[in-house]
């Protein structure tokens, strides 16, 4: 009846799981209580839960992103306090089985759903503002990627206090994970959670693409669309390309486990270098999908706070399409030391430093727009300096290890989890932070406060180069990855130096939450009335913050790059009010909640092996999705009355 | 470098190029979009021919795929779905000449034509797994269920998909929703036709090289 | 060599002895040819690198400070956006960098390859080594002796590994010597190491394998050939002999292993543990595939 799910499931003599989970508990039936009692529901099923509007699901977006950063940040507290602990003969307070597990949250966890999350959350909010038109190509599956994504994440929580998450890193590699090694439910939470989120990505990635490239506002061809635009479209075609071969081989692996396949096992002619080869497929092109709209960012609050156009955009462009080309033909560089051989590992080695030039081209051109500029240092220009500095070390290291025999020596040390963490904070990270300060006005009518912001920069900075630079000489020293334990006690200083980077970070991500708090409670000292607090040059600066739903009562017609910039420049030239007409805005739908509920309910029966329930998920979102083909409703009009008084408001506060 | 903004104004220039000329109406944006959908549906197939070319030698001691295939089978398998793709696009005239009942007769014919693919794909399989080369006997048996299986199970969700918009059609008419969602299907109903041509090639006529 | 250079590699000697006090594994303290090589490739390929990222970082931080908004004194030019001549620096500097290494990773990669033999006059010592849960099996097939978790071998010797794993893939590390290959279960890789000094080198395996994998350490002995024969002879007169079922029972899983020592192997065991696994594919009469690549 209930498949392999039982009381033991449940983590009762564990005291770290279980104390988690009941916080967790406590914690939700807190907000839930709150919420009910304040009759907030309507409003938030209306408005957030059912919303198709590209801004809000970005802003949830990056809620999202922002709470599981907590979670795998937790996770990476505690494997530096273990190896801070666990030197020579000490066993440190997690058991193998116990750290096994949190370093493999800890790497799930921060790529899908904090990175990924973030940069689609940034992606959607901005994209549609900054090509001028008024929603993303397909609003309806737009909520549907992202309660998908929602739906990955809960899997995963749920693997904490119900069953066990997998022991076998964050890509599961054959025959660890097979079912012969590891016969848990571990591996299946991860590749359940996985199959699900990946496909609301893979939606978001044909979403974006087809929003880019055929909604756009008049005029805008695509040497005029912002630098962060094309980095996106490369972002979200990569995601495009690279997210099924993922899916095949998460399903190849399912095939093995519960079917009984031999695509990676180890006897019946099974290859387990095949899922390396295939994963890196993926997994290669994940990280550009990661970098590329973070670079945008850059680009985007450097040329603005230089008061300067970017430098270069031509170049910008071409390099950016180029490492979108080139990340397909590196994979190999994730497994020099598999044996290859030497051709193909010199070849693949070659072809990843050619990766570094469009990536150096792009720091250069950063220079130069900043170069004869007038620098004004908030928040965002400390985080792309910051970047500027912390990034092109990593890619350094990077570029180390691209060199097959350095890498001999190097491969799956903690000096490539220095690299890796070097390019993932000090580029997605900061990309993620700067984007986040720079759009927050947009997105909620007030900036967030600045000493607190700049606060949170520092305590990221000082924290990753105190909790990654001994990592780089600690696998020097020999140190591999993924030790639960390590016998040379002359190591535990370094790991000890690790734990106080990650508490100061830490002390960073309090102070990100103070700072939300703070900035709300004082929001009337730092309105955003003219929608443009920054002086920006691009679109969405043209209009109020918050946009209305429409954003655009008219789409503008633009003859330029920087197109809110030609606007500002040639304000003296009254412009020609075209006549408003009425609108049709995509209205609010429940099926992103539906399909994902019914997902997260395919989900954990498949996991459990409780296959009635599975067939009444499948069942359910078919029915769902049913029920929304046959909904002709799916427009909501905007009178030309409301807009009008919109504008008005907005044009008073723009030229009082 | 730019002139005077129009703000207000929603009209591009004359004679812009197609790029410049604003947001594409929402026939085109439905059909690139699902253009970008069948091309990710490719790759997820590109991983699975990979896959099968990788292992179509690991046959574990058992049959390989010269001894188990049958040609005359394949053969139907391979007319049933190339009529069916040809009746599908019988399917989109009548849909444009919009007469209901043209469209009901050419989707039933399609779809009856890939349940017959289906129902021989399926006694293959039968066979194969009585005869104890199921997907579990090894790693080729595994890539080829695993491959020919996923474009079987495409061609199911695709009658589903069919019945649904026949469904569509009784119930809505043509609206333009409706028009929309028929392009895309034919569009599928053909990439399917496609990926069949490469499974014929690489697995069954590349097994006996 | 330009200054710069000298003084780069200078200061990462020094920094590489500050790691190298009193620790048996580090990468900068290469104790044979392959480990010594690598090295040289670390550090030539972060100075060239270096050169470049020293100056972006200082550059970065002198242009941000020099034209924030409050300097008067510098001269703004705010419309300035392109330039041939900085764009064809800017992509010829990059370019020229990855043509200077891309030549050090082709040389390296062919020069280093860890199936290269190496070359000296000393006839070299073959060792099989097979990865278990969660402990490393060396199988001396010149010699039909075998260890657990210790590796002695002779000082000045080429060594020819050829590994599997009984299981999951990890990877034979020895930090000291240079390069690591991983081992997987149906395959056999290759690797080609030497010890030039005499010492005692930390060994782990790199790749996850699972809840026992921090204890998968194993000590290298390089001990000089006098040393070495004495070994061996001691070792051949041990009384347990590794059969197929004292194979079973150490295959089984464990963890923190003694080092034992086995006086007798059978003969063959090698490639029997190499078959069992995937290749046990007769349509494919080849024996158990190697980890081939090359073109």
């Amino acid at each position: 009846m209930f498949g392999n799910l039982s009381w033991d499931a449940i983590p009762l003599n564990e005291p770290i799981p279980l104390a988690t989970v009941l916080i967790l508990i406590i914690g939700m039936l807190g907000l839930l209580t709150l919420v009910t009692w304040k009759g907030w529901w309507p409003y938030l099923w209306r408005e957030w839960i059912t919303s198709t509007d590209h801004k809000r699901i970005g802003v949830m977006y990056v809620v999202l992103a922002l709470v599981m950063l907590l979670r795998g940040f937790a996770d990476a507290i505690m494997m530096r306090t273990q190896l801070a602990l666990a030197a020579g003969h000490a066993a440190g307070y997690l058991p193998p089985d116990h750290y096994n597990q949190i370093f493999s949250a800890h790497g799930t966890i921060m790529i899908f759903f904090v990175a990924m999350t973030f940069v689609i959350g940034l992606m959607n909010f901005v994209l549609p503002l900054q090509l001028g038109v008024r929603d993303v190509a397909f609003p309806v599956l737009n909520s549907v990627s992202f309660w998908l994504t929602a739906a990955g994440v809960l899997l995963v929580n749920v693997s904490l206090g119900i069953g066990e998450f997998a022991r076998t890193g964050w890509l599961a590699y054959p025959p660890l994970s097979e079912i012969a090694y590891s016969p848990g439910v571990g591996v299946d939470y991860y590749l359940w959670s996985l199959q699900i989120s990946g496909l609301g990505t893979l939606l978001s990635g044909i979403n974006l693409t087809t929003t880019i490239l055929k909604l756009r506002a008049p005029g805008m061809g695509y040497g005029r669309m912002p630098v962060f635009c094309w980095t996106a479209l490369a972002s979200n075609l990569l995601i495009i390309a690279a997210f099924p071969i993922l899916t095949a081989t998460f399903a190849m692996l399912l095939l093995d486990r519960y079917l009984g396949f031999h695509f990676f096992t180890n006897d019946s002619g099974g290859n387990p270098m095949m899922y390396v080869n295939l994963i890196w497929g993926w997994g290669h092109p994940e990280v550009y999908i990661l970098i590329l709209p973070a670079f945008g960012v850059f680009s985007e609050v450097i040329a603005t706070f230089s008061g300067k156009p970017l430098f270069g955009y031509r170049s910008m462009v071409m390099a950016t399409m180029a490492i979108c080309v080139l990340s397909f033909l590196v994979w190999l560089h994730h497994f020099f030391t598999m044996g290859a051989g030497a051709n193909v590992n010199a070849v693949f080695g070659v072809a990843t430093m050619i990766i570094a030039v469009p990536t150096g081209v792009k720091v250069f051109n950063w220079l130069f727009t900043m170069y004869g500029g007038s620098i004004r240092f908030t928040t965002p220009v400390y985080w792309a300096i910051g970047f500027m500095v912390t990034f092109v070390i990593g890619g350094m290291t990077g570029v180390l290890m691209a060199i097959p025999p350095a890498d001999f020596v190097l491969h799956n040390s903690l000096f490539l989890i220095a690299h890796f963490h070097n390019v993932i904070i000090g580029g997605v990270l900061f990309g993620a932070m700067a984007g986040y300060t720079y759009w927050f006005p947009k997105a909620f009518g007030f900036r967030l406060h600045e000493g607190l912001g700049k606060a949170v920069f520092w305590c990221w900075f000082f924290g990753f180069y105190l909790a990654f630079m001994p990592l780089y000489a600690l696998g020097l020293m020999g140190a591999t990855r993924r030790m639960q334990h390590y016998a040379d006690p002359t190591w535990q200083p370094f790991m000890v130096a690790a734990l106080v980077g990650a508490v100061v970070i830490l002390v960073g991500i309090i102070l990100t939450i103070v700072q939300l708090v703070v900035s709300i409670r004082t929001r009337e000292q730092r309105r955003d009335l003219t929608g443009d607090p920054w002086n920006g040059r691009t679109l969405e600066w043209s209009i109020s913050s918050p946009p209305p739903a429409w954003n655009f009562a008219v789409l503008p017609t633009v003859s330029g790059l920087d197109a809110f910039w030609s606007i500002k420049r040639n304000a003296a030239i009254p412009a020609k009010q075209s006549p408003l007409e009425p609108l049709r805005v995509p209205t609010h739908s429940p099926l992103g909640i539906l399909v994902s509920f019914f997902a997260v309910i395919l989900g954990f029966s498949l996991i459990w092996h409780i296959w009635w329930l599975a067939f009444v998920g499948l069942a359910g979102a078919v029915a769902v999705c049913l029920r929304h083909a046959w909904r002709i409703d799916l427009e909501d009009l905007v009178s030309v009355a409301e807009m009008a008084a919109h504008e008005r408001k907005h044009q008073t506060q723009v030229s009082p | 470098m730019s002139a005077a903004v129009d703000v207000a104004h929603a009209e591009a220039p004359e004679g812009a190029p197609l790029s410049q000329r604003g947001p594409a109406p929402t026939r085109v944006v439905a059909a690139f979009g699902f253009w970008l959908f069948l091309l990710s549906d490719i790759i997820l197939f590109a991983a699975l021919f990979a896959a099968y070319a990788v292992l179509a030698g690991s046959t574990n001691g058992g049959p390989s795929g010269a001894e188990l295939f049958n040609k005359r089978h394949v053969l139907y398998e391979t007319g049933c779905l190339l009529a069916s793709s040809f009746t599908c696009g019988m399917m989109m005239i009548a849909m444009d000449r919009r007469s209901t009942r043209l469209t009901y007769l050419w989707s039933l014919i399609t779809a009856g034509l890939g349940a017959l693919f289906l129902s021989l794909e399926f006694t293959e399989f039968a066979d194969m797994i009585h005869g104890g080369n199921g997907p579990t006997r090894s790693a080729f048996l595994s890539a080829f269920f695993a491959l020919v299986g996923t474009h079987g199970i495409h061609v199911t969700v695709g009658i589903g998909w069919l019945a649904m918009m026949v469904g569509q059609v009784a119930t809505i008419g043509f609206a333009p929703m409706v028009v929309r969602r028929l392009f895309c299907f034919s569009l599928f109903w053909h990439a399917l036709d496609i990926v069949w041509i490469g499974v014929f090639t690489v697995v069954y006529l590349g097994a006996y090289r | 060599m330009t200054t710069t250079r000298q003084f780069a590699r200078h200061l990462a000697s020094a920094t590489g002895l500050l790691f190298s006090a009193g620790c048996s594994h580090s990468v900068l303290d290469p104790q044979g040819p392959v480990g010594t090589a690598e090295k040289l490739i670390l550090y030539d390929a972060t100075a060239i690198m270096l050169a470049v990222v020293i100056p972006v970082i200082v550059c970065t931080l002198l242009v941000a400070l020099w034209f924030r908004a409050s300097n008067k004194r510098a001269r703004r030019r705010p419309e300035w956006e392109y330039s041939g001549r900085i764009e064809f620096v800017t992509w010829s500097i990059p370019a020229m960098i990855v043509l200077f290494l891309g030549g050090i990773a082709w040389i390296g990669s062919h020069d280093l390859d860890p199936r290269k033999p190496l070359v000296n006059v000393t006839k070299p010592v073959e060792v099989e080594v097979i990865s278990l849960d969660w402990k490393w099996l060396f199988i001396y097939p010149q010699e039909q002796i075998a260890t657990v978790n210790e590796l002695v071998i002779p000082v000045d010797t080429p060594v020819r590994f050829r590994l599997t794993s009984s299981s999951v893939m990890n990877s034979f590390f020895v930090p000291q010597l240079g390069s690591q290959i991983y081992t997987m279960a149906g395959m056999t890789t290759r690797l080609n190491l030497m010890a030039s000094h005499p010492g005692t080198f930390s060994g782990l395996s790199a790749q996850f394998s699972g809840d026992g994998f921090s204890d998968m350490r194993f000590d290298v002995r390089a001990v000089p050939p006098v040393e070495y024969q004495a070994w061996l002879i001691s070792t051949r007169s041990r009384s347990e002999a590794l059969d197929e079922a004292r194979y079973a029972r150490l295959a089984s899983p464990s963890r923190a292993d003694k080092p034992t020592a086995f006086g007798h192997v059978t003969q063959g065991l090698f490639e029997s543990i190499v078959h069992r696994h995937g290749a046990a594919d007769l349509s494919n009469p080849a024996p158990a595939s190697e980890s081939n690549g090359s073109f």
